[in-house]
């Protein structure tokens, strides 16, 4: 990646996600009040003490918001990168092999993909203990069966290319085949599955905080604050508006590099996506 | 007589955009001018990338994403149709100039019968009615030799063969009754034996309806069977233009020199026969049910080349996925050295696989685009010889050199290649494995005529120096006499005649081979029609004549 040619539009995605992370890192020294205080009257207005104003408890809403970067961020980031992984593994192994392994594995995929991928969380998440850890494993599985369905689409679009079929009579092993020769010719649309997969994990995890399974009360998470503040909006009150704000941004940002990403990526000529 | 269409000093430039956001200006056509009137053809001839497509888009003042005229005229009947706006070059292409693609099973809309297709044009236009225009779709397809010509238009695209979809394309061209037609590689994408038959259809059809034609092609023994005159382009620019006859019998240019003397290069009569490398008996083998190769043999004596020879669906490239191990046969051996090589790939060990390597047609797809020239040599050198480091990239730069190429691209993509490089460099990464057999599919047949000639006598060299034994498959004979030992010629997944090349290529022939032998293009004025009449005179004799096959 020359870093040189990035154009202004991944420059500011890259400054944005930046500007998330070190929000979530810096939380307690940059928040002028803590998470889950109450300092003043329920939705309060923008404007002096608190710039944002207060949430339906009466809690700094610009505090919270920064204090919901680490959660929102961190759970959402970790889901989908653990999903990436778990859904390309499996698909690759599955074009790769071919035969009753791809037919199984497949086959098991699509039985979870068929079962509505809410209730199944639901299920899930009310028998395991609730803690963040699990969280992210549940929210990764679900995604997986996506990122499989993608992955075995595109890699089973390289696997009949010559130079695989060159590789494969070098004698190479599958190891080989999967990371050297499919992987890097199906980076591009995979990133931008994963800018996607990346924005639906941060709603996916404010619909799960919603239902009471997510992240719990009081930690801030911004999906969870415009639940709790969509009240509001029938009074006029702006609460909701301001962590709805803060994942279209980040989503956003994400986007915009993952675009550069994906160009790229997809400079060289022969490439997928190219065409 | 009147021009039909006159070029005077076209320029035609494109704008590049860089990776870094500036634009530049390249011209792809510099200063070409010339005259074709009705009844004639002019043939333009050159390698991809002369401007050929683009000069011919010109005439239908058609320029593909971001090409654009900026000089010269276009003068149709005195008209120059490059000043039209949209209404009125609606007019004029379809109606008064037509255009016919090289790939007819691209061109042709596949949800839609083939009849209704051809007189969309005209019917559009207002030239005819639908009426008239089917009925002038049926006296066409009559002139180009299409089968049942009252209900060929009935048919799909799919239902047709390649070559009478490409007549079909003519037809289409025709029925308007346009005034020029632009053939942009009509024959390039068909075997020989069909092509005859296409190039013998157009020609008759252009003398039927006294149209102008522009003929596109980059094989100067085809354009020679056709055009009044030739047009020679290099590189944007004409090198030489005039009659046929001239141009073939006495070339003024280097360049047009080296272009009608490249089918002549041949090789001396088979080496005598060393010890038996590869032998194949009794090979049968297909894709679940249909058998595409049946009951096989051959046997490749080791440090010679072995041509199999064929058109398009005869099995030899099958034949080349069997050797490999890619799909397992159903009955027969293939034994090399000696020894029987397991069926499939994956029961062969490392050591099997190293000794036969694979040159593919498209050097484009055969290497990973995202892995250096480095790497792509430098992998066969690891798995196999366990070489690293400074050694590696020693032995990469040796084999760099053996194929003409110097050290400067070690560190290169191969997009960053020509298709002539690229194929040098899958030469280079086969030969980095020490193999004693090379198949050779197509290799050259992606390559422009000069391009190709470089690789082949690369290719042979290298057997020189290094006694490597080729497997080579291709349908073009002039690549059997250039560099074969020993020849195979395959038809529809049998092996009708194997032996010596001096033998094979000798009569007496079986039909077959006759029949292909025939059909290759001679750079001769007047082999068209000596071949059709011959061939009219044999079909007289043998009650069963071989049919074409589809494509």
């Amino acid at each position: 990646m020359r870093l040189r040619s990035m154009p202004i539009s991944a420059r500011i995605g890259l400054a944005g996600i930046m500007l998330v992370a070190l929000c979530a890192i810096f939380a307690p020294l940059i928040a002028p009040y803590s998470e889950s205080a109450v300092v003043g009257e329920v939705w309060a207005p923008m404007g002096g003490d608190f710039i944002l104003g207060t949430d339906n408890l009466g809690r700094d809403l610009l505090s919270r918001l920064i204090y919901g970067a680490r959660a929102t961020l961190f759970v959402a980031l970790a889901a989908t990168l653990l999903s990436f992984s778990i859904g390309m593994t499996l698909s690759f192994t599955a074009v790769v092999s071919g035969g009753i392994v791809d037919q199984v594995l497949s086959r098991l995929n699509d039985l979870l993909m068929s079962i509505p991928a809410l209730i199944l969380a639901l299920i899930v998440l009310a028998v395991l203990p609730q803690n963040i850890g699990i969280l992210i494993v549940v929210m990764a599985a679900i995604d997986s069966t996506r990122v499989y369905r993608i992955g075995r689409a595109v890699a089973l679009d390289v696997s009949v290319m010559d130079y695989v079929e060159a590789a494969w009579l070098r004698g190479e092993g599958k190891l080989w085949i999967i990371f050297r020769e499919i992987l890097p010719n199906t980076l591009a649309p995979l990133l931008g599955e994963f800018g996607l997969r990346f924005a639906f994990s941060i709603l996916f995890l404010s619909t799960l905080s919603f239902l009471g399974l997510g992240i719990q009360p009081p930690v801030a998470d911004w999906g969870g604050m415009v639940k709790d503040n969509k009240e509001g909006i029938i009074f006029g009150v702006s609460a909701a508006l301001a962590p709805g704000a803060a994942i279209a941004f980040l989503v956003i940002c994400v986007n915009l590099v993952v675009d550069w990403l994906i160009n790229a990526t997809a400079s060289l000529k022969g490439a997928r996506g190219d065409a | 007589m009147p021009e039909m269409l006159s070029v005077r000093n076209l320029r035609v430039e494109v704008t590049a955009h860089q990776p870094d956001g500036s634009s530049s200006r390249l011209v792809l056509v510099d200063d070409v001018s010339f005259d074709v009137s009705k009844g004639k053809v002019l043939g333009l001839i050159g390698e991809s990338g002369a401007g050929k497509s683009t000069i011919g888009l010109t005439a239908l003042a058609y320029g593909r994403g971001g090409v654009c005229m900026t000089g010269g005229q276009v003068l149709l009947d005195g008209e120059d149709i490059s000043k039209l706006d949209t209404r009125g070059i609606r007019s004029v292409r379809g109606a008064r100039v037509a255009y016919v693609a090289q790939s007819a099973a691209a061109a042709f809309n596949p949800a839609h019968k083939l009849g209704r297709q051809v007189i969309e044009a005209a019917f559009r236009h207002g030239i005819m009615t639908r009426e008239e225009a089917r009925k002038r779709a049926v006296y066409l397809f009559g002139v180009l030799g299409l089968p049942d010509p009252e209900n060929f238009g009935e048919r799909y695209p799919h239902q047709v063969s390649g070559g009478q979809l490409q007549r079909a394309m003519t037809a289409m061209a025709l029925c308007a009754n346009p005034e020029l037609i632009v053939f942009d590689e009509p024959t390039t994408a068909l075997d020989v034996t069909t092509q005859i038959e296409v190039l013998a259809a157009i020609k008759h059809a252009i003398a039927e309806t006294n149209t102008a034609a522009l003929y596109i092609t980059h094989d100067l023994a085809v354009v020679a069977q056709i055009s009044d005159d030739i047009m020679v382009l290099r590189h944007g620019k004409m090198v030489e233009y005039g009659p046929t006859r001239q141009i073939i019998e006495a070339p003024r240019e280097e360049y047009t020199r080296a272009l009608v003397s490249i089918r002549q290069t041949s090789r001396e009569a088979a080496r005598p026969d060393g010890d038996v490398l590869l032998n194949i008996e009794g090979l049968t083998a297909g894709y679940s049910d249909v058998d595409v190769l049946q009951d096989i043999s051959l046997s490749l004596p080791k440090g010679q080349t072995f041509a199999v020879v064929g058109e398009s669906g005869s099995g030899k490239s099958t034949l080349a996925r069997v050797i490999t191990g890619l799909l397992p046969p159903r009955t027969g051996t293939i034994a090399f050295n000696g020894t029987p090589l397991p069926p499939a790939r994956k029961d062969r060990s490392r050591e099997q696989l190293r000794r036969i390597q694979m040159i593919y047609q498209m050097a484009d797809t055969a290497m990973n685009p995202r892995q250096k020239i480095r790497d792509i040599i430098g992998r066969p050198l690891t798995l196999y010889f366990g070489t690293r480091g400074q050694a590696k990239t020693g032995r990469v730069k040796e084999l760099l050199e053996q194929i003409e190429m110097g050290p400067q691209f070690l560190d290169r993509y191969p997009a960053e290649l020509s298709g002539g490089q690229k194929q040098r460099v899958a030469i280079a990464r086969a030969l980095a494995a020490k193999p004693e057999l090379i198949l050779c599919d197509e290799p050259t047949s992606a390559l422009d005529p000069l391009v190709a000639e470089g690789i082949l006598k690369l290719l042979l060299r290298l057997q020189e120096e290094t006694a490597v034994s080729y497997l080579f498959i291709t349908h073009d004979i002039a690549i059997v006499r250039a560099i074969a030992d020993r020849v195979a010629v395959m038809h529809r997944g049998r092996v009708v005649r194997q032996g010596a090349k001096t033998a094979v290529l000798s009569p007496p022939f079986d039909d077959y081979t006759d029949l292909l032998l025939r059909s290759v293009p001679e750079m001769e004025i007047g082999w068209l029609e000596r071949v059709l009449e011959g061939r009219r005179g044999n079909q007289r004799q043998s009650a069963a004549p071989i049919e074409m096959e589809r494509s």
